[in-house]
């Protein structure tokens, strides 16, 4: 076990290197500098900006200098928000994403669990053709209709929350976008849930079990329970990706100075360093948080670890 | 064995799938009143009429989704944003199933060490929070109908790869394969005519999958303003024009947004229902 996790965390390492080359290269490829949509500026103008931002340096020299900034946690100037660095935008928008997206995280896997359940164990009834019927819809109508969809119904015509972050204080304010960021990932767990829950339920084990005349709701505490969460543990990579993803969205629309809101304002402003530094924070948490995920599944199944 | 032959089975017992044949007869519906449709119509989708702004659905001449903030008529340009919306999502799979046949039959047939190395790669690749990734390429390099066919492609092939490896991977053992390298075809040439087209049926049916993603992947990003440009559209930035206005006019957004959703909602149950037909195993 000790050696697989010693394996997994030195492999995660290159690939993260790897990221920030690629994002690295992604910018600086850029047709242009970003200050050519200025108006026209003398040449002598051009060059000091090119100096103070480090652009006269040859690629490889601004790359060390990038990842040695990196190493300190300094993402370097932001171009558009001209009095901040990077890392002061990222550190005030952070907590603010991340208080969305665990709650969000929290509930999806209380409810996608909750609800995938329910449907395995009254599998072909009522409620498991509700159950999936829900979950496909989470999965198909994308965020950004289910975010301003909520809005419209709950905060414009029902008024019962706040339509934007600014509209109302405390916990009213969170409901709307945590509920809309949890919803896809809620049908994602329920639909995993379910089917490994029948898968398990249907194995040999289990009959066994019935056979002995264990009842129904020990042989699930006792014998179904944990292999059926076993495909829940390694869906949660992507699950956080996913998350990361609709906070994007859920931002835009209710509002909420987070980390995506800053993202996706940077991307239209071109706001190279700040899209630059935000793409390598969300690449190191999930290839961050994948391995924590990873090294769980080795202890809960030892048979990983082993191998 | 023909690429038509391996699909053959598939179409044959699809027939007596009721929502298989349900959500494919409305998605071929929904393309053919999005290619008729405008035609029909008596606006054109980039038409300004200021006099009848915000018109609601069915008020007006002819305007059965009613107008937007510049008088234009939604419904052709809803039936503009399916079209664009389908087109970049089918070349978009298409450019996503190229690049995953070919690795995932390649890693497949060598296997060892190659085989090994490069499934690493895709695990490695699929940790990484890619949509991010095609956002910077938006913002880098000027918007284009291109760059979203191959930056959304280059998004969705690993898990096409990861399929065809385990198809191929049961094929090579095959008594067809060893014939066909006991004649003495070249290793290319097993895989591009022997082992490719026995893979096309599972192709298929999961690029009915690949195609929603793909949906998602560009209204996300249309809807985030970086994808499609105006006046052209497509359904996410439609959605994205509706929000701003979704007090005063509801419409903009709600039709949009339920024609997405459909669309979305068939490709999925399509493919669901597609893989169960494949592998009937799968979903228990």
């Amino acid at each position: 076990m000790l050696r697989y996790a010693i394996l997994r965390i030195f492999g995660a390492i290159p690939t993260l290197l790897l990221v920030i080359a690629l994002a690295f290269l992604m910018v600086h490829a850029a047709p242009g500098g970003p200050f050519d949509a200025e108006r026209m500026l003398s040449p002598e103008v051009e060059a000091n900006i090119a100096r103070a931002y480090h652009l006269d340096e040859s690629l490889p020299q601004q790359f060390v200098r990038y990842v040695r900034g990196l190493l300190r946690g300094d993402l370097g100037p932001s171009y558009v928000y001209l009095d901040r660095n990077v890392s002061e935008v990222i550190s005030r928008a952070l907590p603010v994403s991340m208080q969305l997206g665990v709650l969000a995280m929290l509930l999806a896997i209380v409810v996608g669990i909750a609800a995938g359940l329910t449907a395995a164990l009254s599998k072909n009834s009522f409620i498991d053709r509700f159950v999936t019927g829900i979950a496909m819809t989470g999965i198909s109508v994308p965020v950004f209709v289910v975010a301003p969809v909520m809005v419209l119904v709950f905060a414009v015509y029902l008024n019962w929350f706040p339509a934007s972050w600014t509209g109302g204080g405390g916990v009213s304010r969170l409901i709307l976008p945590v509920v809309v960021l949890a919803l896809p990932q809620i049908a994602y767990i329920a639909r995993l849930t379910r089917a490994s829950m029948i898968g398990v339920l249907s194995s040999d084990y289990v009959r066994t079990a019935r056979a002995q005349g264990l009842r129904t709701s020990s042989i699930i505490r006792y014998h179904a329970l944990k292999p059926a969460m076993l495909p829940l543990v390694s869906y949660m990579g992507p699950a956080i990706a996913g998350i990361l993803t609709g906070s994007v969205v859920v931002e835009q629309v209710f509002g909420i100075p987070g980390l995506g809101q800053f993202f996706v304002t940077g991307a239209l402003n071109r706001d190279y360093t700040l899209v630059l530094g935000i793409v390598i924070l969300y690449a190191a948490l999930v290839i961050g948080l994948n391995l924590i995920v990873d090294l769980l599944y080795g202890i809960l199944d030892p048979r990983i670890g082993g191998r | 064995m023909s690429y038509l032959a391996a699909i053959k089975p598939i179409l044959r017992k699809s027939r007596d799938n009721k929502t298989i044949v349900a959500c494919g007869s409305l998605l071929l519906l929904i393309a053919a009143v999005a290619l008729i449709g405008p035609l029909i119509s008596p606006h054109d989708y980039a038409g300004t009429d200021f006099e009848n702004s915000f018109l609601s659905p069915f008020g007006g001449d002819w305007h059965p989704f009613g107008t937007d903030d510049l008088g234009r008529d939604l419904f052709v340009r809803t039936l503009l944003g399916v079209k664009v919306t389908l087109f970049v999502a089918i070349i978009a799979s298409t450019v996503s199933l190229g690049i995953g046949v070919a690795y995932g039959a390649i890693a497949g047939y060598m296997g060892g060490k190659i085989d090994a190395l490069m499934m690493r790669a895709v695990d490695a690749l699929y940790a990484l929070p890619f949509i991010f990734f095609v956002i910077l390429l938006m913002v880098v390099f000027e918007r284009n109908f291109l760059l979203i066919f191959v930056a959304i492609g280059a998004v969705n092939w690993l898990e096409m790869a990861r399929i065809v490896r385990g198809q191929t991977l049961s094929l090579k053992r095959r008594q067809f394969v060893d014939a066909a390298r006991l004649i003495g075809v070249s290793t290319p040439g097993i895989i591009l005519r022997h082992i490719t087209p026995n893979l096309f049926g599972v192709v298929v049916v999961y690029m009915t999958l690949t195609i929603p993603q793909a949906i998602l992947v560009e209204s996300f990003l249309s809807f985030l303003g970086l994808g499609v440009q105006a006046p052209q559209t497509s359904l996410g930035s439609l959605v994205n024009d509706g929000v701003v206005h979704m007090e005063g006019a509801p419409w903009l957004l709600l039709l949009p947004a339920t024609a997405l959703a459909v669309i979305m909602l068939c490709f999925n149950f399509l493919g669901d229902g597609l893989r169960d037909v494949v592998d009937p195993k799968k979903n228990a």
